[in-house]
């Protein structure tokens, strides 16, 4: 398995070159990164300053993407907001992640009872509208950032598990499960070892499908006002803040932290198939 | 006279990733009307590419890189469309595939008869009733409505033959039409295949893999290797002088009722491993394993009147043997015989209904399936899978796989003595070493067969259970790895059973032979005697369908 890790750079460049597209997908998300990481020591305003001398600036050489209703740069706020965004959705989706396909895997390996519950309880999840579910949760448990993340955690758990327990089952009898047992494996090392790492090709194409509705459902949350709170900067909040503007006339308010939000979501349904690519030994020669 | 179907100089080139490959070379054969000539070769030889080209069914990636082919004497390349069926039809290799699941049989070949207006809407039906009939489906009326699921491999088969002939064409084209069959399946298809065709004046291009096969159905072979035909010949001169030494290395690996382990690879023998194991002096009493009265049994769905349950069906019917030290046993039977059953209880991936497995003095049956993995006894029964390809987890490096029952089941966690022992294992099953740090995927099917039975003999087991483990290997790799459990038996002091559909192949390497049939042993004896003088009607029906080809014979007739 060492041989599995030996020298990532070298495939991560084989997947890119045979897809330009997937390539242009790692690069924004790479950019996405270097935002999350320096946004606030790289823009050029505080996010957080008002100036109510200079509200509602379209946007020129001083303030690229204008100002809003406070005097505050929308530039700085979009770019310091990718930290609070990729957050929510990265975490929200490694959580989901890492229950989803645990409770899948059990379902899916060893049938039966668990599968029954497990199963039910997904299509309990899967019976609401997942929005309102995720409304219901903030609602109820209070507007914090950890709550928005659980919420968009909760109704994403679902694919997963589906994911996860449709895998599992395919390959419980394949002839390198039955060997495992025959080397003198445990059923649970077989699911860990064996049978986890075989199902993680079709998750990553589901967690980059995934992490754009995180984002998206976080914005959301935010826009209809149950979300991370003003006047922190994030981008459902900055579009919501905008969108009374636009009739006005001040459409830099909404357009550049939606253009954002779009930008980020198209990133990651691109680098689905890269992902995929990039965890499967079989697509490499 | 110009020949039916005539392929000129025709070359195939594919493209990948890494540029354009040719797949065919010049390749040149004919059919005459009447005529059933068969294409042999291993896998990767270009027979199916040839046979798909020429129905027009190439693949998008694929692309005539030069050459012709001309059917009744005129261009056929790009004008296949209106033949197909009509003119030149094909039946594929995997019929369940082919067919529509969710139409029934009969609905098919009224569409087809009613697509290429052989029939209405009136006459469709029992037009199609009568094409089952003609190949021999018992109760066509009521077979019309059956869904593919709910025949056999074989009534599958046929149903694609009467599919193929629906529309009287000129030349069929069968592509492996028998594999995955059992072997009086396969015959009883053929025979049926070579009737129809013949009665209606046909040519056939039979592709197969099985010498035996293309020496008792066909009139002409065509021999391909690696994209190109080494030797065309008229089957006789074919077996009793081949020219090519690629058609002799063919003929030599293909075993015969006769053939000797060693003839398979013409004296050019697998070089000896340079680590030669200490014959091992493991003491212990004659008897190995003794397996009494065991049966395992299924449940049945569904419940019968009045909610009564339907009796279980019984895989195995109370069946008792013994193996000695150091024997090898041959288990042979067809499929759903039980044999697969009997040998995965013995391997204890399954659980018993009841009997008992005593093994080197102990009843393992006591212990459940599911907690052997942690028995002493679990490194001492090892198996070899069917399927090389898929008893390899793809993750997993070669290296990986054969370390792995020496972690879990020898304890062994130093990566040096770990590493060590994996080469020394690697290099008793003639693995080159650098291969070791491959994937599944990266590997020939005669190197992933050498990792599995490096991965079984990892713990050095008294009994190693050998599942069909070279029903998927092209002949002349599967002499070779024949040879090579030959010689890890003798070296390691391993007992065999030897489970195969194929008597040729477990006469090789089996001292003593047991048949099933459902469930139940009927014959039992020396691997010899059972081949050449069975005495169980099912062992001589079984032995009778083997297809053969005896110089002698042919030379005779």
């Amino acid at each position: 398995m060492a041989a599995t890790l030996a020298a990532p750079l070298t495939r991560l460049r084989y997947t890119l070159s045979g897809n330009p597209l997937t390539a242009v997908g790692f690069g924004l998300f790479a950019l996405m990164i270097f935002l999350a990481l320096f946004g606030p020591a790289i823009a050029p305003y505080d996010p957080l300053a008002t100036r109510a001398v200079n509200a509602l600036q379209p946007p020129s050489w001083a303030h690229p993407f204008g100002t809003d209703h406070l005097g505050r740069d929308v530039f700085s706020r979009v770019i310091v907001a990718t930290r609070l965004d990729l957050g929510i959705a990265l975490s929200a989706v490694a959580l989901s992640f890492v229950i989803g396909s645990a409770l899948g895997c059990l379902a899916g390996f060893f049938g039966g009872w668990a599968d029954r519950i497990i199963g039910r309880m997904s299509d309990t999840i899967m019976a609401f509208p997942l929005f309102v579910l995720a409304m219901g949760v903030v609602a109820t448990m209070g507007n914090t950032v950890e709550n928005v993340i659980y919420a968009t955690a909760v109704i994403n758990l679902p694919f997963y598990i589906r994911v996860a327990r449709a895998e599992v089952a395919v390959r419980r009898n394949a002839g390198y499960v039955q060997a495992a047992r025959l080397s003198g494996s445990s059923s649970l090392r077989i699911l860990a070892t064996q049978l986890f790492p075989n199902v993680l090709p079709p998750m990553m194409v589901q967690i980059s499908l995934n992490l754009g509705w995180a984002i998206l459902n976080a914005a959301g949350l935010s826009f209809i006002g149950l979300g991370v709170r003003p006047p922190s900067a994030e981008w459902g909040i900055m579009v919501a803040e905008g969108a009374s503007y636009i009739i006005s006339g001040e459409w830099w308010l909404a357009l550049f932290p939606g253009t954002a939000l779009m930008l980020a979501v198209f990133c990651f349904n691109l680098m689905g198939d890269g992902l995929r690519d990039l965890v499967d030994p079989t697509r490499r020669t | 006279m110009t020949p039916l179907l005539k392929v000129e100089n025709l070359s195939i080139a594919f493209r990948t990733r890494n540029g354009e490959v040719t797949a065919l070379h010049d390749v040149s054969f004919e059919v005459g009307a009447g005529e059933v000539v068969g294409v042999v070769g291993e896998s990767g030889s270009g027979k199916s590419v040839s046979a798909y080209t020429t129905i027009g069914l190439l693949d998008q990636a694929g692309r005539v890189a030069g050459g012709s082919v001309s059917y009744d004497g005129k261009p056929l390349l790009g004008q296949q469309r209106p033949l197909r069926g009509r003119e030149i039809s094909m039946i594929f290799q995997n019929p369940r595939a082919a067919l529509n699941p969710i139409m029934t049989v009969g609905q098919q070949l009224s569409d087809v008869l009613k697509r290429h207006a052989l029939a209405g809407r009136t006459d469709a039906k029992s037009k199609a009733i009568d094409l089952l009939r003609q190949v021999q489906i018992n109760d066509p009326e009521e077979r019309y409505n059956a869904y593919p699921f709910e025949l056999s491999g074989g009534m599958c088969q046929r149903v694609m033959i009467a599919l193929a002939l629906a529309c009287s064409p000129r030349l069929l084209i069968a592509d492996e039409p028998t594999t995955g069959l059992d072997v009086t399946t396969q015959k009883t298809t053929m025979d049926l295949m070579r009737e129809l065709t013949r009665a209606r004046g046909m040519s056939v291009v039979l592709i197969t893999h099985d010498l035996g096969m293309a020496a008792e159905y066909c009139d002409r072979i065509v021999v391909m290797e690696k994209g190109r035909v080494v030797e065309s010949a008229p089957v006789r001169q074919l077996f009793t002088a081949p020219r090519h030494p690629y058609t002799q290395k063919l003929i030599a690996a293909s075993p015969g009722p006769d053939s000797r382990l060693e003839d398979l690879t013409r004296g050019q023998l697998e070089a000896p491993a340079k680590i030669t194991p200490t014959p091992q002096n493991r003491p212990g009493p004659d008897r190995l394993l003794e397996v009494v009265n065991l049966v395992k049994e299924f449940p049945r769905r569904g419940t019968g009147f009045f909610g009564r349950k339907p009796a279980p069906f019984r895989a195995v019917d109370g069946i008792s043997f013994e193996l000695r030290r150091g024997e090898s046993l041959g288990l042979v039977g067809e499929s759903g015989c039980g044999k697969s059953t009997t040998s995965s209880i013995i391997a204890r991936l399954q659980d018993a209904t009841s009997g008992s497995v005593i093994f080197d003095g102990h009843d393992i049956l006591h212990h459940p399936a599911q907690r052997f993995a942690k028995m002493p006894q679990r490194g001492q029964v090892q198996m070899v899978f069917q399927d090389s390809h898929d008893s390899l987890d793809p993750r997993w490096s070669a290296a990986d796989v054969i370390a792995q029952p020496l972690r879990r089941i020898m304890g062994m966690k130093d990566a040096g003595e770990l590493s060590r022992r994996t080469a020394m294992l690697a290099e008793m099953v003639g693995l080159p070493g650098e291969l070791l740090s491959r994937y599944p995927h990266q590997l020939s099917g005669g190197q992933k067969a050498r990792v599995n039975i490096a991965r079984a003999i990892a713990t050095d087991p008294l009994l190693l259970i050998l599942d069909e483990p070279t029903s998927a290997l092209d002949v002349s790799v599967q002499a070779v790895v024949l040879q090579l459990l030959d010689r890890l038996r003798r070296e390691l002091g391993m007992s065999y059973i030897f489970v195969s559909h194929d008597l040729n192949v477990v006469r090789l390497l089996c001292e003593r032979t047991i048949v099933m049939n459902r469930g139940k042993i009927v014959e039992e004896g020396s691997a010899e005697q059972v081949l050449h003088a069975p005495r169980d009607p099912y062992t001589q029906k079984l032995v009778a369908a083997i297809p053969h080809f005896e110089p002698e014979k042919l030379r005779v007739s």
